[in-house]
């Protein structure tokens, strides 16, 4: 396409605006009615006759999820929250119409201060964000507005290099892939790059399966020409002239979001053949069917040649032989979001966050009882606890911390003695945890850690592929020994088997889903030991959460006889007379709680 | 997408109608919109001053809208402020007087003085 074709394209953008209303477009905000906010909000400045001058944009995920629906509306970058479709009109009369800013769905700090603007808010304030650079900044559906922001010129000024020196600069930066393992990118590119071969390929991963982690996800939402501009860099390096882009199906916003984009580049002549004039490369999606296998590389290869997706012993590692056997590399979302930022600014800039061996910044995801669920992106070596207790918020209803589990299934706890430890590649394999893709799960006192064990192996028994004997039966043995503890019926050398089977499902697993699914087991067995003593020796379960150990009891002081329990037992477990103390049959009671949820003057107690 | 000056075109461009997003142009037009505003035209004069700074091609300015200024009689009010003077408040600004005030003070910088409003 000519010049001109693209200078045509640009008449939307042209027309003066004197306000931009940018709308987050993340799963959390859709999933909390940002789109019918929106239709109403575009109803409300059509009905005002304010179309030629307001436009309102989708954009990707702003990473302050329990604040969903987000709205920003520039120039002053007012930060509305919570906005609900019955809030769009007031926004659109008051503040696009008026100049009022709409103090109501201003952000609060805890103190009760209002937050006016996007800039001003805390939770951004300690972050520094390179991967999510442009995520609630841009609208990912407009190429432009990555272009204008920077966009394609890394590819342009790596097509001007040697694809050594972009190599070398990738390495100097010191960038390991994100995905998990942490494997240094450049080393990989550099492998890729020596071997000899008449087509070699490069591949996206975005079969994101952590259970809480979605910056994959948020980044092909938010912004996919970051993902694309890495990967032709990465195809560059290696001389590869096709890409693929490995995405699960759960993630239709996504892949919606990178067909539009890849579309989008191919129309500027960013993708397809003669990008400026050096390279070409072109990108095709392909979904997963949502195995949490296929996001290590080689089943994921399997996967795109239409076989099963298992995976294979390596070597041959697959920058050998990959992709229908030939050259291959495949790089995290995450990752390839970073290699513009390093190639347009130096892989010295990069390098200065971070601590020595952990370049640069992180994406976390912050789930669990943590005040500001969302996605975080900040520099490696930033404490456990300025990740919680600043940017997170800390942990909601004033309850304390007691552990994060960082890296998914595949990773392990760290407890609140431990909450000064630096997060890094190496602290948390130290701690025997990993950083992995950056799933970071926040768990209060009222959790049980033998209950979290089980319920990551849970998850790893549902997503093995039953390929290799050590995964397939002795993950399975140990969910077994862990539900007999959480029922009350382990025994003391249940611990011990425990750390047998672990210790070898590590040793002889296929891949890294067995040989770190005992991870959560090992790691929750080193600080929380006495919890597992707890359930075994005393038959209690110290957080009062694994059913069989515990009992709802009335504490007949408190106790008014207002009826409101034995009125929602749903089993009529609950007995007693109107004004009269009630008292549990706990022989037809099944601990589901609705009492102590309904009792409204605490008489209801678990033990 | 051949050469590096093809991206650079493509990206200024696209900067300029992105810049409403940026806060801190040197120059900001605020147009007093309260319910007086509104009924006295001031979203004529509005759309009247975005259009012309878009004809002129201006993207470097700020274009806000406030409430009432208790000046009613005067509506509808444009204030012009650029960095390191004082506002300037125009009075009974309609969309040709709106015009007006971008050419002259906007673009050449000279405070359109019979239009100002006197205390």
């Amino acid at each position: 396409m000519g010049l001109t074709d693209i200078e045509a394209k640009q008449t939307k953008l042209t027309a003066v605006d004197r306000s931009h209303v940018l709308i987050c477009a993340g799963a959390a905000c859709v999933a909390s009615g940002a789109m019918e906010m929106e239709a109403l909000m575009k109803a409300k400045i059509s009905e005002l006759g304010l179309t030629c001058e307001v436009s309102v944009f989708d954009t990707g995920c702003v990473g302050t999820c329990d604040l969903g629906p987000v709205v920003v509306v520039y120039p002053e970058g007012t930060f509305y929250v919570k906005v609900k479709p019955k809030d769009a009109e007031e926004i659109v009369t008051e503040h696009l119409l008026k100049g009022r800013v709409v103090e109501r769905l201003l952000s609060r700090t805890p103190e009760e201060h209002t937050v006016p603007t996007i800039a001003e808010h805390p939770f951004f304030a300690k972050q520094q964000r390179i991967a999510l650079r442009n995520l609630g900044v841009i609208n990912p559906e407009d190429i432009q507005e990555y272009v204008a922001l920077g966009g394609y010129s890394a590819l342009a000024k790596a097509l001007t290099m040697t694809q050594d020196e972009v190599i070398q600069m990738v390495l100097d930066s010191g960038l390991r892939g994100r995905g998990g393992a942490g494997f240094p990118t450049g080393r990989k590119w550099a492998f890729a790059k020596e071997v000899e071969a008449d087509q070699k390929y490069v591949i996206i991963n975005g079969d994101e399966g952590d259970p809480g982690a979605f910056m994959d996800r948020s980044i092909l939402e938010g912004d996919p020409h970051s993902v694309i501009e890495g990967l032709a860099i990465a195809a560059y390096c290696i001389g590869a002239t096709q890409g693929y882009a490995y995405v699960r199906a759960e993630y239709p916003l996504a892949i919606k979001r990178l067909q539009i984009a890849i579309d989008q580049a191919r129309e500027f002549g960013l993708l397809g053949a003669g990008i400026f004039d050096k390279l070409d490369f072109d990108i095709e999606i392909r979904k997963g069917a949502g195995a949490f296998v296929c996001g290590e590389e080689t089943a994921l290869m399997h996967s795109i040649e239409g076989l099963r997706g298992e995976p294979r012993p390596k070597p041959p590692f697959p920058a050998v032989s990959g992709l229908w056997g030939k050259p291959t590399i495949i790089n995290n979302v995450e990752t390839l979001a970073s290699v513009p930022v390093i190639v347009e600014h130096g892989p010295d800039w990069y390098s200065a966050f971070g601590t020595e061996t952990s370049k640069g910044t992180k994406v976390f995801a912050l789930a669990g009882n943590i005040n500001n669920t969302g996605l975080i992106e900040v520099p490696f070596g930033t404490t456990l606890r300025d990740v919680v207790f600043e940017i997170g918020g800390g942990i909601p209803r004033g309850k304390a911390f007691k552990a994060a589990q960082t890296g998914g299934p595949s990773g392990g706890c760290i407890p609140a003695s431990m909450l000064d430890i630096s997060l890094d590649y190496e602290s948390l394999q130290k701690a025997g945890s990993i950083v992995g893709s950056g799933g970071l799960i926040i768990m209060d006192e009222d959790t049980c850690m033998v209950d979290v064990a089980r319920f990551f192996l849970e998850f790893t028994v549902d997503e093995s592929c039953g390929q290799c004997t050590p995964c397939r039966e002795g993950v399975k043995r140990m969910l077994e020994i862990l539900t007999r503890i959480t029922e009350g019926k382990g025994e003391l050398a249940d611990i011990s088997k425990l750390e047998m089977l672990a210790g070898g499902i590590s040793k002889t697993s296929l891949c890294q889903l067995g040989i770190t699914a005992p991870n959560p087991v090992q790691s929750t067995l080193r600080y929380f030991r006495d919890e597992y003593i707890a359930h075994v020796v005393d038959k209690q379960c110290p957080a009062k959460v694994c059913r069989a150990l515990i009992q709802y009891d009335i504490v007949p002081e408190h106790c008014t006889g207002c009826t409101l329990c034995a009125k929602h037992c749903p089993t009529n477990a609950i007995h007693g007379e109107l004004k009269g103390v009630h008292t549990i049959d706990q022989e037809a009671c099944i601990k589901c709680g609705e009492c102590l949820a309904r009792c409204r003057t605490d008489a209801v107690i678990k033990v | 997408m051949k050469t590096l000056d093809d991206l650079k075109r493509v990206r200024e461009e696209a900067l300029k109608a992105m810049s409403v997003r940026e806060s801190g142009h040197a120059t900001k037009v605020t147009v007093a919109m309260g319910t007086c505003g509104i009924a006295a035209g001031a979203r004529e004069t509005m759309s009247a001053l975005l259009d012309e700074l878009g004809k002129r091609g201006i993207s470097d300015v700020t274009v806000t809208q406030t409430g009432c200024k208790g000046l009613c009689e005067q509506e509808p009010l444009v204030e012009v402020t650029r960095k390191g003077q004082e506002p300037v408040t125009y009075g009974h600004v309609s969309a040709d007087k709106a015009r007006r005030i971008v050419a002259e003070h906007i673009v050449n910088g000279t405070v359109v003085g019979d239009l100002v409003v006197t205390k």
